[in-house]
């Protein structure tokens, strides 16, 4: 009941600033424009970046994950293929693997990546698989 | 300021189990830079969720990794436990620890087997390869596969492992652990070993911290973090601390997965005394709605498993970060300054494992 609440209050908020918990799992909604103030914050709050996972459900989804001492927190906000996403790679460098993924997978155009690949970190012939019916419309 | 060359290691090299690329920037015979190239072997597994249902897709998680299948077969039931709020059964939760820490020892061996090959002591990785057959008899035994065994499910576990083969276990372990010691001693005090790993390739507590390293990458660097300590699984119910080493070079590295060897074999042998009598799996009805994030320690450092579903069989994405992912930034900033000759040892350094890189 709770997560679906969670989940409801998830789907009605992403142009909001909104902090809601899955379990023990916090997940805050910012806006696009605020991710390297918020990220800033965090690796000043002594947080390590998890993970950086996108979600092409409503829209491409992006979870940035952190870790400070087992607590795990989630920055999350919602785009399209056409907004410029700044890179985080300026803060934590080893952002860089997980921001060439999402830009070649799911074709989120991430910008400022300290090391870019160019859509060439995996040598696959499709463009933007897993964003493919984003394509197709 | 010597000459600069840039040599291209890999895919392909003797060294290398896996494919991965790296383009050395030399000065002389020194490291200045190292630029990753991945991406042979992308198979797009987490795709695989809009085709497989979320009960399928149990044995697809196994098959990210050869080495860590038990332990992905296990977060992704995790994952989808959390999302339906599903209880399992207290002796699944111990039998599925046991699995994992028999892999943990499995894929330690491994990799001081692979070691001990890269520097060229063949009887040495022969000997460890030796005892990891033991750990697959073991699998082979409990599960009846030796790679991929197929035995961890949503709700629990398929098979559960009889009293007399628990103790048939702990008297293998007893055996194994005496010729652990004489081997695992030649690890550590051998002078040729010593020689090709003391001081080679050295990251700070700073540095494997700014570079999001995991696991013994990070562990042997100084730093406490085992997501086992939260309690996940049996866990919560065995005693163990955090195996640290705090040089932060490719001997320290080794000895923490050593000494992780025979953590395991003691966690093992705690589970075998306590673990409880009763079912081994729960009935799952209908499906998953929600998302969750779930981490494990896995024997090459922690990783992430993520799932969202909308109430249908087939979820809406399913997403793992594997630890050689966020361990691949460490290596590079482990391999400036070092030698061309050392290229390999350090890249085997970190337990590169591709297959769950890019999954």
């Amino acid at each position: 009941m709770i997560i679906g609440t969670c989940f409801f209050v998830s789907l009605i908020s992403y142009r909001k600033k909104v902090v809601y918990y899955i379990m023990e799992q916090q997940i805050k909604m910012i806006l696009p424009n605020e991710l390297l103030t918020e990220t800033l914050r965090l690796k000043n709050e002594g947080y390590r970046l998890v993970a950086i996972t996108c979600t092409n459900k409503n829209g491409l989804e992006l979870s940035y994950s952190f870790d400070k001492e087992y607590n795990f927190l989630n920055l999350r906000f919602v785009t399209d293929t056409k907004t410029e996403i700044d890179s985080i790679s300026n803060i934590y460098s080893y952002a860089f693997l997980y921001e060439n993924e999402i830009k070649e997978l799911f074709g989120v155009h991430i910008v400022n990546i300290v090391i870019d690949f160019n859509n060439n970190l995996y040598k696959i012939p499709v463009k933007t698989p897993f964003n493919m019916k984003k394509e197709e419309e | 300021m010597g000459n600069r060359t840039v040599i291209p290691f890999g895919p392909q090299h003797p060294v290398l189990p896996e494919p991965i690329h790296l383009d050395l920037m030399l000065e002389d015979e020194r490291v200045v830079e190292a630029i990753p190239r991945i991406g042979y072997i992308h198979r797009g597994l987490e795709k695989l969720v809009e085709k497989k249902d979320f009960q399928q897709y149990t044995y697809v998680a196994e098959r990210i990794c050869g080495i860590c299948s038990f332990m992905h077969g296990m977060g992704y039931c995790m994952t989808i436990e959390s999302i339906m709020d599903i209880k399992i059964p207290e002796r699944a939760e111990f039998l599925r620890t046991i699995w994992a820490e028999l892999s943990r020892m499995h894929s330690h061996l491994l990799w001081l087997g692979l070691s001990a090959d890269a520097f060229g002591f063949e009887s040495l990785h022969m000997h460890t390869w030796r005892l990891r057959e033991q750990v697959l008899d073991i699998f082979e035994e409990t599960t009846g596969g030796r790679v991929i065994f197929s035995v961890c499910e949503i709700g629990g576990v398929r098979k559960d492992i009889s009293p007399e083969t628990l103790d048939k276990i702990d008297r293998i372990l007893t055996d194994m652990e005496k010729e652990l010691k004489e081997i695992t001693h030649v690890f550590l005090s051998d002078s040729s070993v010593k020689y090709r790993t003391k001081g080679i390739g050295v990251l700070s507590k700073q540095a494997a911290f700014d570079l999001g390293a995991v696991g013994p990458m990070a562990k042997a660097s100084g730093i406490k973090r085992d997501l086992r300590t939260q309690g996940y699984a049996a866990y919560g119910k065995l005693k163990f601390e955090p195996i640290i080493e705090t040089d932060g070079d490719s001997y320290a590295r080794t000895s923490v997965r050593i000494k992780e060897v025979f953590q395991a074999v003691d966690l093992i042998k705690q589970a075998i005394a306590i673990i409880p009598e009763g079912g081994i799996n729960v009935k799952v009805t209908g499906n998953p709605n929600g998302e969750y994030f779930t981490r494990v320690e896995q024997p090459r450092g922690s990783a992430m498993y993520y799932v969202k579903a909308s109430g249908s069989k087939f979820l809406d994405r399913f997403r793992v970060r594997t630890p050689t992912f966020a361990n691949v930034p460490a290596l590079l900033e482990t391999l400036k300054g070092c030698s061309l000759a050392d290229v390999p040892i350090l890249i085997l350094t970190i337990d590169p494992c591709i297959s769950c890189t890019e999954r």
